[in-house]
């Protein structure tokens, strides 16, 4: 980001805090208020997508909506035994997305599924872009036949069609239970991000301050953690978003074909059920629209963000090019 | 298209890399080594196809027979059985032999093409793949044509005008079809289409009443039944189109070779259509050959929610069970198949762009 100044002087970090009258802060210091101006630059220039605005406004409306949950909803109405509604009831001033076959709110599951579907699409997200970021940055640091390795497999795990792996995966595990699906989706959606995060470290490693570290002896450990990562992490962080939509995608379309938990709620679950209970030759809308419109929503306010992330930190896709 | 990408972009490029192309003996001693070069390139991309079947082969094995456990419960059914009946289906299954036996026997089935038998239908399961292939071939190769024609038509002129309202409409639109679920779209199109309107059919392929026996009549009964299916599976894979060609036509926009073409008076139409559109192009290709996967990813949510009687479909009843060897050979064979079809289009991709081959 400063590439225009100086090159600090060579000198231990320890005398640079000691040299007390020209440099009154420690060199941890100068790194944070770098880094806090270039968060509030990325800030400002994320500002100005109104697209990118839109998806972190609708983002937080439906986390504050899931938090607040128990507050304005009732979770015994999902419960089938308890629950208050009549059997496939329109939308009424009572049930405003009407009810499903046991007589259970549409919304009040909507509400709760929002719950499921996040946890799951979060989760599998950070593994799999932990996970991609660790093979990139190993297979980039490296180098020769480890690198060599990691890429073909990174290569094939991209080319294999993901949603019919992960079927096979659940199927073959045996039971759908969260942390296989999260297991299964996870597995495949690390590729992308670690194909990236190699180019990404090759380019970061080819800078000078990064011979300079190496020339005072500092270790792989060092370099990765210290130098390398925090160059890395806004992309992860703009890859990791898009990943997350990925993955809620994924999750409902394993729920839908029946690779859900059944004592669950998420979207994708309530879908198949709505399919299960024939709410579609009934011609239940509220039963089918409502859930996918909450998909929809969430998919796309992560693929917006997402995408403003990358074009404000990707410059050649900048538009004032 | 080769020839207008050869017009359009050889020459150019190839300037700089400093090679006289007027020597015509230099000439063809370069052409030879293009050849050998391109000979290389074909076997290095086809060894590295090669070990992904290979991959696909073993990961096949080792999901279904290692990780799965015993399939018998799935074979047996909601019937009571004896140990006896259970021990008699272990043996006829294999199953009781050890690992490295039964992965010789799969590794034998593989090049006898013998991939066993369905436990729910007595068949075998290629005869199963055989007899629900062209009901996929049909939707997919629909979908994607459709897909593909629209979604390049509208990101070649979207990314044309950037900036433009049409485009920020264009790349909105795109965006929510990206983000929308497969089976969802499916299920509300049902509802819109067939329950309240009864426009089309509510799901299959064919009429359950007769239609007639002439040709036609059974036609317009299947493309009947295919509008909806179609269209669903397109509206996801249009999107992607749409996103790959306006990037790419937003790279190739502030070429000189454009600038050249308007100052020799071409209509803009004319330029776009014809000098930057082609060039474009290429890089969509590669893109919708890895995205081929996906393909199979839609048809197995689309052929579910319409009952669209093909390899998807089979797939998802094959889950419930789980009958094993069907999803097995499906899985190789939807694998399979993206590896392939991958391979080949790295090796038309160096028909279509000398830079490819040049640089290389």
């Amino acid at each position: 980001m400063s590439t225009t100044e100086s090159p600090p002087p060579p000198v231990p970090a320890d005398v640079i805090k000691s040299s007390g009258s020209e440099r009154p802060q420690s060199a941890r210091a100068i790194v944070w208020f770098r880094r806090r101006a270039a968060f509030g630059a990325f800030c400002r220039s994320y500002a100005k997508h109104t697209s990118g605005v839109i998806g972190l406004v609708v983002l937080l409306a439906i986390i504050l909506a899931t938090v607040l949950a128990p507050l304005y909803t009732d979770r015994a109405d999902l419960n089938a035994a308890t629950a208050p509604g009549g059997r496939m009831e329109s939308p009424s001033g009572e049930f405003w997305l009407g009810t499903d076959r046991t007589g259970r709110p549409i919304l009040t599951m909507i509400v709760w599924g929002a719950r499921v579907s996040l946890q799951i699409g979060l989760t599998a997200a950070v593994i799999a872009v932990a996970f991609g970021t660790v093979v990139g940055m190993v297979a980039a640091h490296y180098g020769g036949w480890l690198s060599w390795l990691l890429m073909r497999v990174t290569d094939w795990f991209i080319v294999l069609p993901a949603f019919i792996l992960s079927i096979a995966l659940v199927v073959a595990l045996g039971s759908a239970s969260k942390w296989v699906i999260i297991t299964a989706i996870a597995l495949n959606s690390w590729a992308t991000t670690a194909r990236l995060v190699r180019a990404q470290t090759l380019s970061i490693e080819g800078r000078p301050y990064l011979e300079r570290t190496r020339a005072l002896g500092a270790g792989d450990w060092h370099q990765m953690t210290r130098h390398v990562l925090p160059n890395l992490m806004p992309l992860v962080l703009a890859s990791a978003t898009l990943r997350v939509s990925a993955a809620i995608l994924s999750e409902a379309s394993l729920a839908f074909i029946g690779l859900g938990d059944p004592r669950s709620f998420s979207w994708g679950i309530i879908l198949a059920r709505a399919q299960a209970e024939g709410a579609v030759s009934y011609g239940a809308w509220w039963y089918v629209l409502p859930p996918g419109l909450a998909i929809l929503a969430l998919v796309l306010s992560f693929t917006l963000i997402g995408r403003t992330m990358e074009s404000v930190l990707n410059p050649r896709l900048r538009d004032d090019r | 298209m080769a020839d207008i990408s050869r017009t359009g972009v050889a020459e150019p490029s190839a300037a700089p890399g400093g090679t006289p192309q007027s020597d015509p003996a230099q000439a063809a001693v370069l052409r030879r080594a293009y050849r050998g070069e391109f000979l290389r390139f074909v076997a290095v991309k086809f060894s590295g196809a090669l070990v992904s079947l290979v991959m696909v082969v073993l990961t096949s094995f080792f999901i279904f027979r290692v990780l799965a456990g015993d399939p018998v419960d799935a074979v047996v059914g909601d019937t009571p059985a004896t140990p006896e009946q259970v021990a008699a289906i272990r043996e006829r299954l294999g199953l009781d032999e050890p690992m490295g036996v039964q992965f010789w026997e799969y590794l034998r089935s593989l090049f006898t093409m013998d991939w066993g038998t369905s436990y729910v239908s007595d068949k075998k399961v290629t005869t199963l793949l055989w007899e629900r292939l062209p009901a996929t071939v049909l939707l997919t190769a629909t979908a994607m044509i459709l897909a593909a024609a629209f979604g390049t038509w509208v990101g070649a002129r979207s990314g044309w005008r950037r900036g433009s309202t049409g485009e920020k409409v264009q790349v909105g639109v795109s965006l929510t079809l990206w983000s929308t679920p497969t089976f969802w779209l499916g299920m509300i199109a049902i509802v819109a289409f067939s329950v309240k309107l009864g426009w089309f059919p509510v799901n299959g392929m064919h009429s359950t009443r007769g239609v007639g026996d002439g040709f036609w009549d059974e036609f317009f009964d299947v493309a009947h039944h295919l509008v909806l299916p179609a269209l669903t599976m397109a509206a996801v894979l249009y999107a992607q189109y749409v996103l790959i060609m306006r990037t790419s036509i937003l790279e190739e926009r502030g070429n000189d070779y454009l600038t050249v073409a308007r100052a020799k008076g071409l209509r803009d139409d004319h330029v776009r259509r014809l000098h930057a559109v082609p060039n474009a192009l290429l890089p969509t290709i590669t893109l919708a050959a890895a995205e081929f996967g996906t393909i199979f990813n839609g048809s197995v949510l689309t052929e579910t929610v319409f009952s669209w009687p093909g390899l998807g479909l089979t797939f998802y009843q094959a889950i419930k069970i789980p009958d094993i060897p069907l999803l097995q050979l499906l899985f190789v064979f939807f694998a399979g198949t993206t590896v392939l079809v991958n391979f080949l289009a790295e090796i038309f991709y160096r028909f279509l762009d000398p830079r490819v081959r040049r640089s290389a």
